[in-house]
């Protein structure tokens, strides 16, 4: 075979397999969005793969409607854990990576242990900690376990980022006069935007699509969407709306996708950002 | 404008001492340059003098008063480092003055001084550019700026010139001299470039393996090296070094050997009869001549005002650097003797200099 066809093979089976998984991936999301779209009589008697004949936007406005509290939970969790987790993972980083704290290699491995710990182990102990102290339920109480989970992985995120800073940028301040509040606020932190954004993502993704915290601790009156979601999807009673369940689905993963969309590039950059030094 | 005084200073990480106890004496407004291999010691001890390393022992001065545990922005200080460490996210003008503002200087003090140190380094016109616009000489000039703008006790150079090419390394050479004269604020200024220590500074402190070998003006060291370290150190081609043994016979004294090939010399170090011994002989001090050492010519390098000749005689590798146009071929052979008035005697154990009678 000549070269240029053997080039043209590998062409064709790289194409191949791209596009089967790309069906792969996205069938189930086409079977979501037709179903979303049809009406109940059409979903009960129809082909699932069909198209609509008389397409209806009725399902998403009942789902939506659903939703719409456990939405306001959501961001209402969501902003203060990713501010928070973030701002306190920042500061940590920085300070394990310019500052020689004592102990700081060992503080450094208990963090990368608790980065690993599969959270449900830790539960139970964190639903009387948070009884104790009468958070147990509250939207407090779920803000501090995100955060508290988010930490370990986000001091070790710009730990790492700010290794790969130079250190002199660090020193430099030091001599000019700055000091630990200072050197963060005016040198470090305006120079983190790219792992900002990694961890804005990590962040939102994660909070939103947690469904296990949310439902031990937010309590009644602050479950999150995903947890709402599930109570509209598994309801034992009555007709169930396939419909409206799509509907309220992809309502529900849109926010971390809408997210994705936005910063993917970020992120690709926030990724490769430490190997290049700038 | 201060002294600064290093008196015993050591410096440990962990179990490893890297300063075995240095002293060093430095005079207000004198430029003093610490040089040394790469691992000598001399970037620690300047960071030492920041309040960028603890110290472990000793005691650092600073216009008299002990600065051991002040933080480096207690010390008036200024430093400008390797890779220039400006702050990205900031443009030149702000780079310059982050240290008035964090003194909490009013705006237009802030301004008129950055004006001013703008002016000196000639970087009025790129006071609001960003460090990524800029050269690697111009940034090297914002590093200088940033502590210029201070006006502090001490300047600290940390090898501010080794990210520089040759030609505007020899440029910023110049012009850091010419700003020591002008501004006259004392300065530390670390380089593993012996020739940066050689034209620029007051005063040279040779460092080696955390110790320091001489302390002098620049040509007391070339003409006087306290030791062979010293000798190969400074200087450049670097001095050439025969082993041997001194005999005195018929009441000249010779440098024999190891394949028994002679050095006619002139005077030598009393009573060093039959003593082990290393000559070291500068290559400008090698001269052709009539009778001496036979030497066999290698790569002969001529740079117009003077050539440089490869040579090997007795066993060792020597450079001789004439002025000549003697244009000898590879494979020649030359006889080699060494200016009577320029030769050094080294104790063979010790390295340490002897001088001739």
């Amino acid at each position: 075979m000549s070269r240029a066809r053997k080039h043209l093979a590998a062409r064709v089976a790289i194409y191949t397999c791209l596009i089967a998984m790309a069906l792969f991936v996205l069938g189930p999301l086409y079977v979501m969005v037709i179903t979303s779209l049809k009406h109940m009589s059409e979903i009960s008697s129809g082909n699932i793969l069909a198209l609509p004949h008389i397409p209806t936007i009725a399902p998403w406005l009942v789902s939506a409607h659903k939703l719409s509290a456990g939405f306001l939970n959501s961001v209402k969790i969501l902003i203060p854990s990713v501010i928070i987790s973030i701002a306190v993972g920042a500061i940590a980083g920085y300070a394990l990576q310019f500052w020689r704290l004592p102990g700081a290699s060992l503080l450094v491995l208990i963090l990368l242990i608790g980065a690993f710990i599969p959270y449900a182990v830790f539960i139970y102990p964190l639903v009387r900690i948070l009884a104790f102290f009468g958070l147990f339920g509250t939207l407090t109480g779920i803000v501090i376990v995100h955060t508290t989970f988010g930490l370990p992985v986000m001091t070790i995120l710009f730990k790492n980022f700010y290794s790969s800073l130079p250190v002199e940028l660090f020193k430099a301040a030091r001599v000019d006069g700055a000091g630990f509040w200072r050197i963060f606020a005016s040198i470090v932190f305006p120079m983190s935007t790219p792992i900002v954004i990694v961890a804005v993502i990590l962040q939102v993704t994660g909070i939103w699509n947690d469904f296990l915290l949310g439902l031990v601790f937010a309590g009644r009156d602050n479950m999150p969407m995903t947890v709402e979601l599930n109570n509209i999807v598994t309801t034992t009673t009555g007709t169930r709306f396939y419909n409206q369940d799509m509907a309220a689905t992809i309502l529900t993963a849109a926010v971390p996708l809408l997210v994705y969309l936005v910063s993917g590039r970020w992120f690709v950059r926030g990724i490769t950002a430490g190997a290049v030094k700038g | 404008m201060a002294s600064v005084d290093v008196i015993g200073v050591r410096k440990a990480f962990g179990h490893v001492e890297v300063v075995h106890g240095v002293d060093v004496t430095i005079r207000d407004g004198e430029f003093v340059i610490l040089v040394g291999p790469s691992g000598c010691g001399k970037t620690t001890l300047l960071r030492m003098i920041a309040g960028l390393e603890n110290v472990t022992s000793g005691e650092i001065r600073i216009g008299g008063q002990i600065v051991n545990d002040l933080p480096p922005k207690m010390r008036d200080i200024a430093m400008v480092f390797q890779n220039y460490a400006l702050y990205p996210h900031l443009t030149v003008g702000q780079n310059m003055g982050f240290s008035l503002k964090l003194k909490k200087a009013s705006p237009a003090e802030i301004n008129s001084r950055v004006a001013e140190a703008a002016e000196i380094l000639g970087l009025q016109s790129l006071l609001d550019r960003y460090p990524r616009q800029l050269s690697g000489g111009q940034r090297q000039r914002v590093a200088m700026g940033r502590a210029i703008v201070r006006d502090p006790q001490v300047f600290l150079f940390d090898e501010p010139l080794s990210n520089l090419d040759a030609k505007l390394r020899v440029a910023m050479r110049a012009e850091i001299k010419e700003l020591h004269r002008r501004l006259a604020t004392t300065t530390v200024y670390v380089t593993h470039d012996q020739i940066e220590a050689m034209t620029m500074a007051d005063k040279i402190v040779v460092m080696h393996g955390g110790i320091v070998e001489q302390i002098g003006a620049p040509l007391e060291l070339y003409d006087r090296p306290a030791n062979q370290f010293v000798a190969g150190f400074i200087g450049s081609p670097a001095m050439n070094f025969l082993s041997g043994t001194l005999n005195v016979k018929g009441g000249t004294p010779h440098l024999t050997l190891a394949d028994g090939a002679e050095v006619p010399l002139h005077k030598a170090p009393a009573g060093s009869d039959g003593r082990p011994m290393v000559l070291g002989v500068r290559p400008e001090n090698l001269l052709v001549a009539q009778e001496g050492l036979a030497a066999e010519v290698g790569v002969v390098e001529p740079m117009g005002s003077e050539t440089q000749i490869a040579v090997k005689a007795g066993g060792h590798a020597l450079i001789c650097l004439i002025r000549d146009r003697l244009m000898p071929k590879p494979g020649d052979m030359l006889r080699l003797a060494p200016e009577p008035a320029h030769v050094h005697f080294f104790e063979a154990e010790t390295g340490r200099r002897i001088d001739a009678v």
